[in-house]
Parts: structure tokens; sequence; C-alpha cells
């Protein structure tokens, strides 16, 4: 009979979660968050508590079976948030355990290999964000941008853009997971925010924007098209790199 | 910084800096000090791509568009009948500063024309820099065109500034450059090359001494020339560059299909196409130099002075030495791994990792990615199955065409006909 834990959506969740079913000896087993759990035909169902010291025991666990880069993956893999990603590092996770050397790069089995994908995946949308963070000042002289990433990267590019950006304060807003990262130029905190009704996020209102702010959008959109050579258009091409999705928030495609 | 005029120059100095392809903003390491503003890392970041699908991680424009010379394959040659401007020192710095801040750019890419003399334009060329980082505390990416000719001197000043310098020896040929663009001399772009060249080989040492030695251009020297003006084969385009990659330590060559934009009659008229496809032969072949561990003679040579347009260069070179396969991917060393076509390095790596657990067979290689349409010709596996081992070169190449489709196909008709 299959049992079906319930996580509450956090990585140290999860990982509760596989110490729970390495606990109960549990063969038949899925996780998934309380947000998409349904309940199910067939088989019993147990909502995991987050527990901090179990996730460390597993994720200790791990570090000693496989290299520092090899956990990251494992990571990575997490936050793809993709329905099926539990199930994949779960059984990876089952299968690492079991070997006495590290497989965790053993491209044959279909988990390990899952996993490389996944991160593969993830890593793209982090880079892809990094990239296409559009900053627009605010009146209030916080650097200000919006995001829609088709994964939760917000956790991986934090460290990245504090760095870049050490000497302004900064928000990234993730739009459909609904938090942001905010920099105050001391340290970055997880923050939540309640827009206007008449709130566009694609639109630069001079009542937010500093007056400055519209000025070097357009030289940035003079720049994008001076730099275009026509004779060589592919659109093809340009499309593939900046695709259509993130459109809205690329102040050069307005 | 007044809005319009800033505008109306950008607009100008952005469209003529265009042709220089160098946008790379990689290979530097320098950090993010003091809480001042940016860092540059050995991954650059893309942040957008130009309608062409040329990746834009760089402001790059011009400090000018007047120019003493008048070489041929410019834009902003002497003779040419077009709008001039010229950037402050201070425009500069304001427009990298506030792109960077909103995250549009990795740094700046800056190049110009040559007005009254080599050090007077190469002098302005480094105030920009230096301003940027003394008085800004920018630490973002800065990549210096150096101008042919600039003195010693400021070759050493702009190299504590820059994290790039380049000069672009243009045409692959001295023949090439002295119908082209008879006011300049190879000789000048050799000299300041090779003044940065032992330069950065001068820090390097010191700093292994001196921990507070400052970095000197530390991500390298690049250069780029025109293909397609002035009638080379690809045999002189790549001997060339290998010759550069090896004597001055570059760490890019350019390949730059020529645009025409001149009815001078030493060139191709405006409206002959851009030899797109000839440029990634170009690239893939400097790929295998840099990275798959081959040697330029084995690629081109008198008997093979022109890269194949139908199909890979890694692949040709395979069709000309059937003798060396079929590799068996099981034991083979890297360097055999990475030479079977339609192996690329990352396949190769999780090869290497994937076969110490278990023998590897064509559906193990698949999933990892690799693209068996070009690799079954020439590789052994743990699979009873074979591709038929006395294939011809030609029956190999026929079978692997019919089934796949290029991007360039349509591109491709047309050379078939002009070469066919």
């Amino acid at each position: 009979m299959e049992t079906t834990l319930i996580y509450d959506g956090s990585y140290d969740g999860f990982l509760t979660a596989v110490f729970t079913a390495f606990e109960m000896k549990l063969k038949a087993v899925t996780m998934v968050t309380s947000e998409r759990f349904q309940q199910p035909l067939f088989g019993t169902y147990e909502t995991v508590i987050t527990d901090q010291e179990k996730a460390n025991r597993i994720w200790a666990g791990l570090k000693k079976k496989m290299t520092a880069n090899e956990l990251r993956r494992f990571y990575y893999a997490f936050l793809s948030e993709r329905p099926t990603m539990e199930d994949t590092l779960y059984q990876a996770i089952v299968y690492v355990f079991a070997s006495k050397t590290n497989v965790a790069s053993d491209f044959t089995n279909t988990h390990i290999l899952e996993v490389s994908k996944l991160t593969k995946h993830v890593g793209r949308e982090k880079h892809r964000m990094e990239a296409f963070v559009r900053f627009k000042l605010t009146k209030d002289g916080v650097y200000f941008a919006n995001i829609e990433p088709d994964f939760n990267v917000l956790p991986l590019i934090k460290n990245h853009f504090k760095k870049r950006y050490a000497d302004q304060k900064w928000l990234i807003y993730d739009l459909k997971r609904q938090y942001g990262i905010y920099y105050d130029l001391e340290q970055v905190d997880v923050i939540s925010l309640e827009f206007d009704t008449d709130f566009d996020p694609s639109k630069t209102s001079t009542a937010l924007f500093a007056e400055v702010e519209l000025e070097f959008q357009q030289l940035w959109n003079d720049y994008f098209k001076s730099t275009n050579i026509a004779s060589r258009k592919n659109m093809k091409l340009h499309i593939k790199h900046v695709p259509k999705r993130y459109w809205k928030y690329l102040s050069e495609k307005q | 910084m007044s809005f319009e005029r800033v505008q109306e120059k950008l607009n100008i100095l952005a469209d003529a800096a265009k042709y220089d392809v160098s946008c790379s903003s990689s290979g530097s390491n320098r950090t993010n000090t003091n809480k001042g503003l940016g860092n540059a890392s050995n991954s650059g970041i893309c942040h957008t791509y130009t309608e062409d699908g040329r990746c834009v991680s760089l402001l790059k424009i011009l400090l000018t568009n007047h120019c003493i010379f008048d070489c041929a394959y410019c834009v902003t040659r002497k003779s040419n009948d077009i709008k001039r401007a010229a950037f402050q020192v201070q425009e500069v710095v304001d427009l990298t500063i506030n792109f960077y801040r909103r995250n549009y750019i990795e740094g700046l890419f800056l190049s110009s024309g040559i007005f009254k003399s080599a050090d007077y334009t190469m002098e302005r060329l480094v105030a920009v820099a230096k301003k940027l980082r003394l008085e800004e505390n920018f630490n973002g990416y800065i990549h210096l065109k150096s101008i042919p000719g600039a003195s010693d001197e400021l070759m050493r000043e702009a190299g504590l500034y820059a994290d790039r310098l380049s000069v672009n020896i243009e045409i692959p040929t001295k023949q090439g450059l002295k119908l082209l663009a008879p006011d300049k001399n190879r000789a000048d772009f050799i000299k300041p090359m090779e003044k940065v060249k032992n330069e950065i080989i001068q820090y390097k040492n010191e700093k292994k001494l001196i921990k507070s030695t400052p970095k000197y251009a530390p991500a390298g020297q690049s250069t780029q020339m025109i293909v397609g003006a002035s009638g080379e084969n690809d045999m002189q385009i790549m001997y060339t560059s290998n010759y550069f990659y090896k004597n001055f330590n570059l760490k890019r060559v350019y390949y730059s299909g020529y645009v025409p934009i001149s009815y001078d009659t030493r060139l191709p008229q405006i409206g002959t196409p851009v030899p797109m496809l000839r440029e990634n032969r170009l690239y893939q072949t400097d790929w295998l130099l840099r990275f798959y561990g081959f040697n330029i003679e084995e690629i081109l040579n008198e008997q093979h002075q022109h890269l194949d347009l139908d199909i890979d260069p890694k692949l040709g070179w395979a069709l000309r030495n059937l003798h060396e396969f079929p590799v068996d991917v099981n034991t083979a060393d890297k360097r055999m791994l990475a030479r079977i076509p339609g192996l690329g390095m990352k396949s190769v790596y999780k090869i290497l990792h994937a076969r110490r657990y278990r023998q590897l067979n064509w559906e193990h290689l698949k999933a990892i990615g690799v693209s068996l349409n070009r690799a079954k010709y020439f590789l052994i596996c743990a699979s009873n199955t074979f591709e038929t081992r006395d294939l011809t070169p030609e029956k190999i190449k026929g079978l692997i065409l019919q089934n796949s489709k290029s991007k360039y196909t349509d591109m491709f008709s047309n050379q078939l006909n002009l070469f066919g």
C-alpha cells in the first residue's frame, strides 16, 4: 500500500519527509506539498512536521556520500518545483544511501540522470534571471525589479546580487511566488509586498519611479536598437535566447 | 548629463561600434571590495540579445567616430560621409554606471576612431577606465580597444584599469591589409600586443612574490579578423589565428563575417550575403583547437585548405581519418572520446563518470545526450548491434546528411550552387 507524506514545501520539510520514510521503513512512498495534496483513493497519507534536526541528519548523510557539486544538484533539482521532483529525488537518495561507493554521478541510473536534467533546467533559469532582472529606480532610491521565473530561483540568485550591488538598495520580487528579496545595504531579507490594485508591473509609472528612470530606459532602448545589424537578422535565434515569456519585464522589448 | 545630447551621441556611436564582434565579459576575477559597485566573474552574463541573435553583455560604443584613417571595410573611415560625434569622458562614465546599476550590462567595451593621433586617443580611453575604477569604485568588466601605435607607457596604464585589452588585426593576411587599409601597418598591431603579453607575464610573476601586486588585464587579450572581405581561404585564416594563440597567449580570436557597407570596388558589393555559415565553421574550428585538443594541421593543410560547409569540421576530420575509428567508449581516453563526431565535452565528461559503474550501451549514450545520428558510425559500446563497419566516408556522410536538418539548410542550398 502506498503512503503519501505531506510536507510544507520547504527543503527542510522535504528532507524531514525523507527521514520519515526511512524511519517508518516505507516500501511504497510518495511525497507532496500540502498545496498540491489531493486525497488518494487508495493508500494512506500522513502529514510530516518539519524538523530541522531530522533534515540535518539526512543532509549530513548525503554529504558523506557525495561531492559538494553533486549535493548542490539535489538542491537545484528540488527548486524546480516539478510535480515528480520529490519522487525523483527520493529514489536518487535511496540509491545513494544503498551504495557503498559514490554513485551520485552514475548517469546510467534514471533517477540520477533525471536529477542532473532538472539541475540543468534550474541552473539555466538562475542564469537567465541574473541576466534579465531589470532594476528600475524608485522615488525612494530603491532599485526595484519584478520577475516571474519558471522555477523558484530567488534563493539561488541572492548572493550574486548581494555581491554585485553592494552599494545600492535593491529589491527583486517574484510575482509568481509572491515573495521578494530586499537588500538594505547591510543584509538581504525575504519580504512580501501588497501591491495597489492599479499597479502594473510591466509599466514604469512616474508616480512610483524617479524621473531619470524613464530617460535611462529610453537610452537603453536606443542602444538595443542601434546595436542590431539588420542584414544579419535572425529572429529564431533571438527568441531562443530571449524567450517571449520574459519580454514583458524587459525594458528593451517594450 | 544632458539627455538629448547623450541620446544622439549614443545612437551614432553605438551604431558605429556594432561591427566589433567581441562581447564576452568572462575570464576575469575582479571582486567587489569595500562595498563598491559591481564585480567581474569567470563566467560572464549576456543580458540580452540583438535581433540578429548576438549577445549583448557590454555597453559597446566608440568614444568617437572621427577617424584619420581610411580603411575600406570600416564605416568610420575618413572618406565615408556620415554624421560624426564624440563622447566626453564623463558621459561614458555616467552611461556605464547607470546601465550597470539597472543590471543592463556587465560593463563597458570602449573602442574609438582615431582622432589626431594614436596616443591622444588612447589617453582618453584610459581616462574613462581610470575614472570608473578610482572615482566610481566600479569593479565591473572593462574592455578597452588598444589603438595601434599607442605608446608603451599608455598600454601599461590601460592594463591596470581594464580587464581585457584587444587590438583588431582586421584582415587575416598582410597582403589583404595592404590592399584594404593602406594607412595601417601590421607591425603597429603587433607591438601593443607584444607589450601587453609581456606585462601580463611580468605582473603574474610579481604577484606570486608580492600579494598586493595589482591585477593587470586579468581577462587577457583578444583580437578579431574580418572574414570574406579580402579573398583569403580558411587555412590562411586559421593559421593566422593559431599563430596569435601560440605567440601572444590570446584568450580569444573572433571572426566577423564581412557585412558589405561600401561601394568600394575592392570589396564585396552591398547586397552580397554575409558569410554566416563560414563564420560558424571557423568558430567550430577555433573550439576544436582550444578545447578538443586538435592541432591546426589536422584540420586544415595544403591538401585541405577549406572547411566543409555541409558538415562540421570535426566530422570532416573523422571522415578523412576513418582508420582512427571505431572508438570504444568504454575504454577510450578523454582525448579520443572528444574526437568522436557528435560528442561534446559535456557528453565526454558524463561518459567518463558513468562508465565507472557499468558498461555503456546505446540507450545509456542516448540518455546522456550523445547525438547518435553522427556518433553511431564512429564508436562501439556494450551493445551487439553496430553500424556496418565497411562504409566509405562518402556513404557515411550521405547517411548523416540524409538524417539531419541543419539550421543553415536554406543558406546552404544557395552555396551549393555557388561552389558545386
